[in-house]
Formats: C-alpha cells, structure tokens, sequence
C-alpha cells in the first residue's frame, strides 16, 4: 500500500531531484509504502510528472507544464512542429513560446498534446458545464458560414490553389447577395 | 447603442458599497470568456477578421436585451488617459489596452447603461463577457451574465467542443470559460499574520489570488480577488458556488482575526486607524501605494465603528478615483509622479473633509446614512 503525506517545499535547499539527478530539488513529498516512510525530494517537473504539485508550482501551472513540453520531447516534436494548424498557421513553437493557441481548429489539430496539458492544469479533460447548441439563427448561420468560407479562400491563395479560390469567391459572393 | 462618449462617471456601480459583506469584501464579478466559430483568435485575427469581429459584437449587443442600450468604445479612439481611467476602474484588462498599440485591432469595451455588465471585444478571446456587482454577491452576478451569454450565444455561433466545452485561446480559459472573483478587504487576517495560512489554504482547494490591479500585480492595501484557479471539469455553478463557500469561511476568518485584535491588541489596533486616518486628513504628497495602505487601515476602522465619519461607498470611490488618470483627468492635463502625488492628497483630504462634515452634521451611525 502506497500512501502519499504530504507536500511541502521546505528542506530542499541546495538538493538535486532525487528522480532526474539534474535540476535542483524544490518539493519534498513524503510517503508511506509498507508501513515504511520515505522522503522524497523533487524537481517541479519530475514532480509534475508524478502528478504532484505543490502550491507554489500550482500557482503558474501553464508555464511549467510548457517548459517541461519543451524539455521532455526533444526529438519527436520536431516533426510534429512542422505541421502548423491547418486553419490559422500557428505551430507548436508558436504555442509554447505564447502559450495561445490561434484559432478553434487549433483544438483539434493538437488534440492529442493538448488532452495532457488540459488534464494536468485543470484536473480534467471534459467538459461538464453548459451545453451549447447554436440553435441556428439563420443570421448566425449564415455569419459563421461566410467567415469560414473567407479564411478557406484566403488560404487557397496563400498555397496558389486558384480553382478552389475562384469556386469560393463565387460562393461567398452568392452568400452575400442573400442579405 | 452610443458610440464613445464621456466616461465620466461610468463603470463605477460596483464601487456603490452596500451589498452583502460590503465591508469586507468590496466587489463581485464573473466573467465569461468566448469565441466566434469561423474566425482566428485575436492572436491570429488580422485587420479584417478583427473588424468584423467587432462589427458581429456590435449587432449582437445592440439585439440583446441585457446591454441594448451599451455604449461602446474603440480604445484606439481613446487617449491614454482616457485608456488609463478604464484600467482603474478595472473596466478593462491590460492586454485589451495594449492590443490597441500600433496598428488597429478592433480592440473595444461595451458597457450597459447601468454600469453592470460589459463586454471586451478582441482582447484575448474574441469576446470577454463581465458582470460587477458591489459586495459579495455570486449567485446574482453569474446569472446575470449568463444571461447575456444566452442571449449573445443565440445570435451569435460560439467555438464549442464537446470534450473541452467552450475553446479559448489560453488552455486555462477552456471549458466553462468562467472567472469568478471577488474583491476582500483582509486586514485582520494580515495583521494577525495568519493570511500565509488562509491564501495557501486556498490555492489548495482550486483556487487563486491577485492583488488590487489584477493578473500579476502585487498585494497593496490588504485588497486581494480571490478566484476559481480552474475552468474545466465543473459546472459554472459548482465553481460559483465553491467560490463562494470559500469566500464566506474567509470572512469568518477575518471577522474572527478581528475580534482577537480588539481583545488582544486594542490599543495597537485603534493607533494604527487613527494614525492611518490622521495622515490621510493632512497629508501633502501621498503615493498610490501609500494611499491604498492608509485607504486599509481607515477601512478597518469605520468597519469597526471607530471611525464614523467616513462611509465604505466613499472609501470604495477614493481606492479608484484617487489613482493617477483620474487625477490627471481632472486637472485635464497629465500629471508627472511628484504632482500626482499632491494632487492625490489634496484629493483625499478634500474628500474625507466634506464627508466628516456631512456625517457630523447628519448624525453619527453611519449605517442609518441615506445614500
């Protein structure tokens, strides 16, 4: 039986992670496994890893959570760098240099790192709250189908792709006629 | 809807005092962070997606029944002082501000006609939904701008997930988008040095604090806004609610840290407010940090009933139009900090002067003062 105590960031002065050895050690947790207790003491991001946090590293968790990003996937995220959001152009580096994303669609593009992020700061990773339906005012529909259709033509210029401009330039134009 | 126009006098309801606690804590508020489907964040937004972002803002404000009568303000339009009042009136964020740097971002601020809601336009999310209320009160100012979100959600088509709720530009937005907060005056806490204690208690429980000026600022004047530190994996009245369990053991702290002062420590309590009230009376040259820290102690002690020449709403007026632009406004000029300083004290002292005299002359329960 594993059963964790406490967390406190005193005592740590001057120590190392007891987990990576490299970065100097700024939480102490201390555990009861088999009626035994331990002392450990841990850098914030081995220890967010644990899925520890202390109030002070609570208090700036996004900040963490990107530096520790940026230190953990040296080598597989370079390729996933390469691939900015389809819709706005925003790339991971971008993301963790600003910590914003660009755009709804930013979302799904990094979906996948952003399930961790999300669990990590916010303890969980769904959403319990209002429910939302655009109950389609046709205004709104209308509104919503013009902008996305404009952010579509200004990117089919952007790669040269003037067919697929010329067909939505028409539409948009039809759209806008129904005013 | 009014295009611009003065400021004077607008966006201050919530320094009205009164309400639930107003004593201690000063203000409430609840904000709502949303996007429209179909455009980039500001972040990413150019001139022209900014603009009919703005234009989108306009006409769904204008529909709705909760700010139909708004007046809007572009703050590329405004000058800094202008720029400078809304910050000190907590009207708006610094980022919305300094978004209307350089080139023109569409960057706004609505507020309804009776000061109690508003929305930024372009700041870090497309729309930034707010609702003030003096004293400690909510319940009543979550669904009242959740009433405005309903009615802006209706014509208007939010960026909606159905795993991450309502997207935000920021991973610590997402979700319910909610920011409740409170605005607490904790000087007993503070004085009894028990605050450490009660502010790490709080952040254990999902919750968070800043000082007087917002996001990053440091603590002045015993004033701290207490919020939800999480937005996602709640209900919006589960973090409202939480919010305010929080809040009322806090106040119970501090009523009880004051009670150990006055059996304790009276003596040292009732120097410290009148020497506080003394130096605010006379005092020729007074920084904004010194004023706020005075501000606490007289706060303290017409909470107190030691001092009964002073109201709370008069206190809660002095903390925001005490500050810089709004001394520099009123000279219409702009001051540099050494005449800011003096004009802030003539200020203070001719404020308290005429309400020392006017409490004197109508009796001394401040409570039973009609407003």
């Amino acid at each position: 039986m594993r059963r964790r105590l406490q967390v406190s960031e005193a005592m740590t002065d001057g120590m190392l992670c007891d987990e990576c050895g490299e970065r100097p050690a700024e939480i102490q947790l201390t555990t009861i496994e088999e009626s035994e207790m331990k002392t450990h003491h841990l850098c914030s991001v081995c220890a967010s890893e644990k899925g520890v946090s202390s109030s002070t590293s609570a208090k700036a968790p996004l900040v963490d959570f990107l530096a520790q990003l940026g230190k953990t996937e040296p080598q597989d995220s370079s390729r996933e760098q390469g691939e900015p959001c389809p819709y706005c152009g925003t790339t991971a580096a971008d993301f963790r240099r600003t910590g914003r994303l660009g755009c709804a669609e930013c979302w799904a593009h990094f979906d996948s790192r952003l399930r961790g992020l999300v669990r990590r700061l916010q303890g969980s990773a769904q959403h319990v709250g209002k429910l939302y339906v655009h109950s389609g005012s046709e205004l709104g529909d209308r509104l919503a189908q013009l902008a996305g259709m404009r952010r579509r033509l200004q990117r089919a210029i952007e790669t040269e792709d003037f067919e697929t401009a010329a067909d939505l330039r028409d539409g948009i134009q039809e759209l806008e006629a129904s005013d | 809807m009014l295009d611009g126009g003065t400021l004077e006098g607008r966006g201050i309801a919530w320094l009205a005092g009164g309400g639930d606690e107003g004593e201690i804590v000063l203000s409430t508020r609840v904000r709502l962070a949303r996007n429209l489907q179909g455009f980039p964040f500001p972040i990413r937004a150019g001139f022209e997606d900014s603009g009919r972002i703005l234009d989108r803002a306009r006409a769904a404000i204008e529909a709705s029944d909760a700010m139909r009568e708004a007046t809007i303000w572009t703050i590329d339009k405004l000058d800094q002082t202008e720029r400078d009042l809304l910050l000190e009136r907590h009207l708006v964020s610094r980022e919305l501000v300094d978004r209307a740097e350089g080139e023109p971002a569409f960057a706004a601020l609505a507020l309804a006609e009776n000061d109690d809601l508003a929305v930024m336009v372009n700041e870090e999310d497309h729309f930034r939904l707010q609702a003030f209320s003096p004293g400690f009160a909510l319940d009543q100012t979550w669904r009242r701008v959740d009433r405005l979100d309903e009615e802006i959600g209706s014509v208007l088509p939010y960026a909606f997930h159905h795993e991450f709720g309502f997207l935000t530009s920021c991973p610590t937005n997402v979700g319910t988008g909610l920011r409740a907060s409170v605005l607490i005056h904790l000087p007993g806490l503070v004085l009894t040095k028990e605050i450490n204690k009660v502010l790490e208690g709080i952040s254990q429980v999902g919750l968070t604090y800043r000082g007087f000026h917002g996001e990053g600022s440091e603590v002045v004047g015993n004033l701290f806004q207490l919020s939800n530190q999480t937005t996602l994996g709640k209900t919006e009245e589960e973090l409202v609610d939480h919010l305010a369990r929080v809040t009322g053991k806090v106040i119970e702290y501090e009523r009880s840290a004051r009670s150990v002062l006055i059996r304790e420590a009276p003596t040292v309590l009732e120097d410290k407010v009148w020497r506080a009230y003394g130096i605010l009376r006379t005092a020729r040259s007074l920084s904004t940090g010194e004023m706020l820290n005075l501000m606490s102690g007289l706060r303290l002690g017409v909470s107190l009933k030691l001092i009964r020449t002073a109201r709370v709403q008069t206190l809660n007026e002095i903390l925001v139009l005490g500050q810089t632009a709004h001394r520099s406004r009123d000279v219409g000029g702009s001051l540099d900090a050494t005449e800011a300083d003096v004009a802030r004290a003539a200020y203070v002292r001719d404020r308290l002067a005429v309400e020392a005299e006017s409490m004197s002359a109508g009796g001394d329960t401040p409570d039973e003062e009609p407003n």
